[in-house]
């Protein structure tokens, strides 16, 4: 029973969901917002059970002075200081316990809550997301250096939308006739990101989105059931 | 003369009723929330302004255009209602005004994905038929997968080594195929990595979706003999935050040095980051998306992976199971009638002939 209901569930809401894709008239034009709706209320509830997990995680791991415990601790205090400012001031429009906190508001120019989010939380946000310049530059150098024919294309084809995409390209190649503006560089580029980038990406896409219906398919007739923890 | 006078008077009327013209008329094969206007006026109009009455009579200007000879859509309105429309053109110096109004009607089928459900028939047939087959014991060849082969090569160090084995089941919700996807590929590794009594983390960035991999976990544990071997605290929840869930993966890594990444589901932004971060940490990595725009990082930072399809396909190739390998046997009959029909677009396409390109666009647009 505890495995046939979810694959009963599965059979009825995916073929449902299915049919809902080509029938516009109600009550199926309106059954996928709805179960987007239970999706979003039982995700509410289930928040409660990420926050017991990053609790429960990290206070273990304290308790026991396991190895790196203060970042643990550090974790634990950024979670709970973010949660009472919130609670007891609110944010931006909606007022906390103790209201608005005007007084705090004015000394801080925020709202506590939107003053760490702003001032701590979107710095270190930014700076990680920043790291990624570096990231592609040492990935783009392991991936450039030239072993065979594959990485030897790869290299020039870069080098020529790299440079199409700078004024450098313009400035080099922007001597050649109209005859030859195929050969100019940021053409060179423009086509190169238009043809054979856009056709090998919808390659992908095409067998992707084949695989998921190949997948949705195993699992709306019960044949896929390793997401439910076991094949039988 | 009378008899002239008449006739003149009737074909300048019926001439001036020609010229102007307004309709409103239900858009066919939809959902009922939109209505079709289409009016012809006389090429001395300069300017077209339509108003939309209220249920209390007042007009709200819907559009207004340049052109004397147009169409336009009015959306997003209640199906099954009456509406009622004002057309207002202008031109030098004089004005008309005509009116027009229709009631919105739902359908019962979108013709306009009419080819998209003749294909997705066809490839859900062919899987069906396929997975029949398979089950009456016809054997499919299907062709190796680098990068699902690689588990075991990866456990086997984990295990060597000591050291744990990292699972990111992706960044998306339980809502995104690939996330489920992911859940199985995890349902087979936790069962191998189980059998080596290696551990296996699992951060995840929603609780949906921490709830279905411990669920999965535990119950790999259980299926390889090893319930007691199964730590809840192993698959937890991080943050929300994308990038938050990043950087604790990040750290993940460094401090615990996992032997082995795995990098499967819907990745955005943060795929180089995570995957650049495991590179430098030398574990062996495999990663797989059907997100196009992540693949290249993956491509260059990790050892294996797994590419659009293939990581659909992973659970049906790890499981070995005949009718599942059967519907890969499917999928391939998909690509054979999307290469067709490729080919057979082009050749239209390049005759001048549109039809089938309008038809297979009607189920995009």
């Amino acid at each position: 029973m505890k495995r046939s209901l979810p694959l009963i569930f599965a059979f009825i809401v995916g073929f449902i969901v299915l049919l809902s894709e080509f029938i516009p008239h109600r009550p199926f034009n309106q059954i996928v917002s709805t179960l987007e709706g239970w999706f979003m209320i039982i995700s509410g509830f289930a928040i409660l059970l990420g926050q017991i997990s990053l609790i429960r995680m990290n206070t273990h791991k304290i308790v026991n002075k396991l190895p790196n415990w203060p970042y643990h601790l550090a974790g634990l205090i950024s979670f709970a200081v973010m949660l009472t400012f919130g609670l007891l001031w609110g944010m931006r429009e909606t007022p906390g316990i103790l209201g608005d906190g005007a007084q705090i508001s004015a000394w801080l120019g925020l709202k506590p809550f939107d003053y760490l989010f702003e001032n701590a939380y979107l710095p270190l946000s930014a700076t990680l997301f920043s790291l990624l310049a570096f990231f592609i530059a040492s990935a783009a150098y392991r991936a450039f250096i030239i072993r065979g024919l594959e990485s030897n294309l790869l290299m020039i084809t870069a080098i020529i939308v790299i440079i199409g995409r700078t004024s450098m390209g313009t400035m080099l190649t922007g001597w050649l006739p109209e005859s030859w503006q195929f050969w100019h560089i940021p053409n060179l580029a423009d086509f190169i990101m238009e043809f054979p980038n856009t056709a090998a990406q919808r390659a992908i896409l095409i067998s992707a989105g084949l695989g998921i219906v190949g997948s949705s398919l195993r699992i709306i007739l019960g044949i896929e059931r390793s997401y439910l923890g076991g094949d039988k | 003369m009378r008899k002239c006078i008449l006739i003149i008077f009737f074909t300048v009327i019926i001439t001036v009723l020609m010229a102007n013209r307004f309709e409103a008329s239900d858009t066919a094969w939809d959902d009922g929330k939109s209505i079709d206007l289409n009016w012809e006026l006389s090429p001395l109009i300069e300017k077209v302004v339509i108003s939309r009455s209220d249920a209390e009579g007042n007009l709200k200007v819907i559009h207004s255009s340049e052109a004397s000879t147009s169409t336009y859509r009015d959306n997003e309105l209640e199906p099954n209602q009456k509406y009622h429309y004002q057309l207002q053109a202008f031109s030098k110096g004089d004005s008309l005004s005509l009116a027009a109004s229709a009631t919105t009607k739902q359908q019962w089928f979108y013709m306009g994905k009419l080819g998209f459900l003749i294909l997705l028939v066809m490839v859900c047939v062919a899987i069906i038929y396929y997975i029949q087959s398979a089950k009456h014991g016809k054997e499919y060849f299907i062709r190796r997968i680098a990068g699902l082969d690689s588990m075991e090569e990866a456990i086997g160090r984990a295990t060597e080594k000591g050291k744990p084995i990292l699972y990111v089941p992706g960044i998306s919700d339980l809502d995104d195929i690939q996330t489920i996807a992911s859940l199985t590929i995890l349902s087979h590794l936790a069962e191998r990595s189980a059998e080596y009594s290696t551990d296996i983390i699992v951060p995840c960035r929603f609780s949906m979706v921490l709830s279905a991999a411990r669920e999965v976990v535990r119950e790999a544990y259980l299926k390889a003999g090893k319930p007691d071997a199964y730590r809840e605290d192993n698959i937890f929840y991080l943050t929300d935050d994308q990038f938050g869930f990043v950087a604790g993966i990040d750290g993940i890594m460094m401090r615990e040095q996992p032997a082995a990444n795995f990098f499967m589901g819907s990745f955005y932004a943060e795929s180089l980051i995570l995957a650049e971060t495991g590179f430098a940490t030398g574990a062996i990595q495999t990663a797989g998306t059907a997100q196009a725009h992540q693949l290249p990082f993956f491509v260059v930072t990790c050892d294996y992976t797994l590419i659009g399809e293939e990581l659909f396909a992973a659970s049906a190739y790890l499981s070995k199971d005949p009718q599942q390998l059967g519907s890969l046997r499917g999928h391939d009959f998909g690509k054979v009638v999307f290469i067709i029909l490729i080919i057979v677009g082009v050749i239209l396409e390049i005759l001048g002939i549109s039809n089938l390109k309008e038809f297979i666009a009607g189920a995009i647009t």
